[in-house]
């Protein structure tokens, strides 16, 4: 079947590495990239925990080139970058034989360049209108990651941007998928980005009471499915993947990670932040992911979780995925490790998703200590070797957004 | 004590290499902005805002425009400073 869409390139730039492989190996080993934020934030904030980014994203980047670039748009550029090469790219579309009218990017973020945003409404409170920078909006626009990425490769198809909090990264990877399936683009450069790591988003979460405040406790902050859970913690990063038909990729000499098997998005219709406490939302897009690869749920041995470690969220989800694949559904949440990246976890927890198909192996869920009562799954706290024929990554997003990609092996 | 051409120059280019990376040796009167060094419109409002402050002048939006030539933008702060 050469109508097959695979994933011929990653990239990432997270809180455990500034690529994939450093990233991929903090996984596996089960490290935490959360820390303390720094000592110079308000003193009574509730929440003084994140999970940065482990390299700068814009000490990889031309400085004229980062400076006119949000935060959230350096990491975009670096996960695509890295995404770009490993598909066997250099330079534009042009440079390798692409056309770029028939290659798309689709880059999500729950909220773009929001540290962008409020650093230029310290200047216009401090020195006035006139000293706004010139870049501000192209700096906020949330599609602005999508944008410098086309605009970097050459992208003509068309660049889009879903907006849906934490399912974004995921949605974005859906809708590359039906690009490619519409015969829209013969190449989509999918992925998420977010940077909103400010006292202002963080007090803004923390009023919500949705984040954890193990302040004391910065690895053990993040802890999915554990009795003791208390919120997630919020994390900063990019991940991006290269997305083609079978065929051109064997046409290439490219060996694909994975298949993209089948995507699907459903929304809750239930309340503006609070998921459906029924899962139904859930299992839907779960079950419309499935569905459409073709495969039966007995083949999906494996769901990388959405899991937040919020007290709601988790066992909701861990009860939608055991109804739909049976209780041995084998269940990692790499929130554990990485925090929260919110319109990138999608895409980075992807990533992760396809190198578990690829390799046959299972992230840990670190800091789960003592299982909820209600946890319904197996849910691994050491790295395990397992065949992986097909498996599941879950992005769920406030507003009820809910995302569901599979990946089978190539 | 007015800033000579000299000055002018060497400020000018201690901007452009803030803003747009570009080289201090490239920014001679000749050299246009968008054509030869490469400095888009966007970039050219953050030249002309980080000269206002370091020459103490005034550029006014339609002036800016016609600042085509690194020598355009050293007669111009010369004259108006």
């Amino acid at each position: 079947m050469t109508d097959e869409i695979v994933v011929t390139g990653v990239g990432a730039t997270t809180p455990l590495g500034g690529d994939v492989k450093s990233t991929w190996d903090a996984m596996l080993n089960g490290r935490s990239g959360v820390t303390a934020v720094p000592e110079d934030w308000p003193a009574d904030m509730a929440v003084r925990i994140a999970a940065r980014m482990a390299v700068e994203p814009a000490d990889l980047l031309p400085r004229a080139q980062a400076r006119r670039m949000d935060r959230a748009q350096q990491a975009a550029i670096v996960a695509a970058d890295e995404a770009w090469a490993d598909a066997g790219f250099v330079g534009t579309t042009l440079d390798n034989g692409l056309v770029p009218e028939r290659v798309a990017v689709v880059i999500g973020t729950g909220i773009g360049g929001v540290g962008s945003l409020i650093a230029q409404h310290d200047v216009i409170l401090e020195r006035g209108p006139t000293k706004v920078s010139p870049m501000l909006i192209p700096m906020d626009m949330p599609n602005g990651p999508a944008a410098y990425v086309g605009l970097k490769i050459g992208a003509r198809a068309g660049v889009f941007t879903p907006v849906s909090a934490c399912a974004s990264g995921a949605e974005a990877i859906a809708y590359g998928l039906d690009l490619l399936q519409l015969d829209r683009a013969d190449l989509v450069v999918v992925g998420g980005t977010e940077a909103l790591i400010h006292p202002l988003t963080i007090s803004g979460f923390a009023q919500m009471r949705a984040m954890s405040t193990r302040n004391d406790d910065p690895t053990g902050a993040s802890r999915p499915f554990d009795r003791d859970r208390d919120g997630f913690v919020i994390g900063e990063g990019a991940g991006a993947l290269v997305l083609e038909r079978r065929g051109d990729a064997e046409a290439r000499g490219r060996p694909p990670y994975a298949v993209l098997a089948g995507a699907g998005i459903t929304s809750d219709s239930h309340h503006i932040t609070a998921p459906d406490p029924t899962g139904s939302g859930q299992q839907r897009a779960m079950r419309l992911a499935v569905s459409r690869s073709g495969l039966s749920p007995a083949d999906v041995v494996h769901v990388n979780a959405h899991a937040t470690s919020t007290p709601a969220g988790d066992m909701g989800e861990a009860r939608a995925a055991a109804a739909l694949f049976g209780e041995q559904i084998v269940v990692t949440a790499t929130k554990s490790m990485t925090g929260h990246l919110i319109g990138a976890a999608g895409a980075v927890e992807s990533i992760a998703t396809v190198l578990t198909v690829r390799d046959d192996v299972v992230p840990p869920t670190i800091n789960l200590q003592h299982p909820d009562d209600e946890l319904c799954v197996d849910v691994p706290t050491q790295t395990r070797s397992m065949p992986v024929p097909a498996a599941i990554c879950n992005s769920f997003g406030f507003g009820g957004h809910n995302a569901s990609v599979l990946f089978r092996k190539a | 004590m007015p800033a000579s051409p000299d000055e002018i120059r060497a400020g000018l280019a201690e901007i452009l290499q803030e803003v747009a990376d570009v080289s201090p040796e490239d920014v001679v009167d000749a050299k246009s902005f968008t054509d030869d060094l490469d400095v888009d419109s966007l970039s050219m409002v953050e030249v002309a805002m980080a000269a206002e402050e370091k020459f103490g002048v005034k550029i006014p939006d339609d002036e800016l425009p016609k600042l085509k030539t690194v020598g355009d933008a050293v007669s111009f702060i010369q004259s108006n400073a």
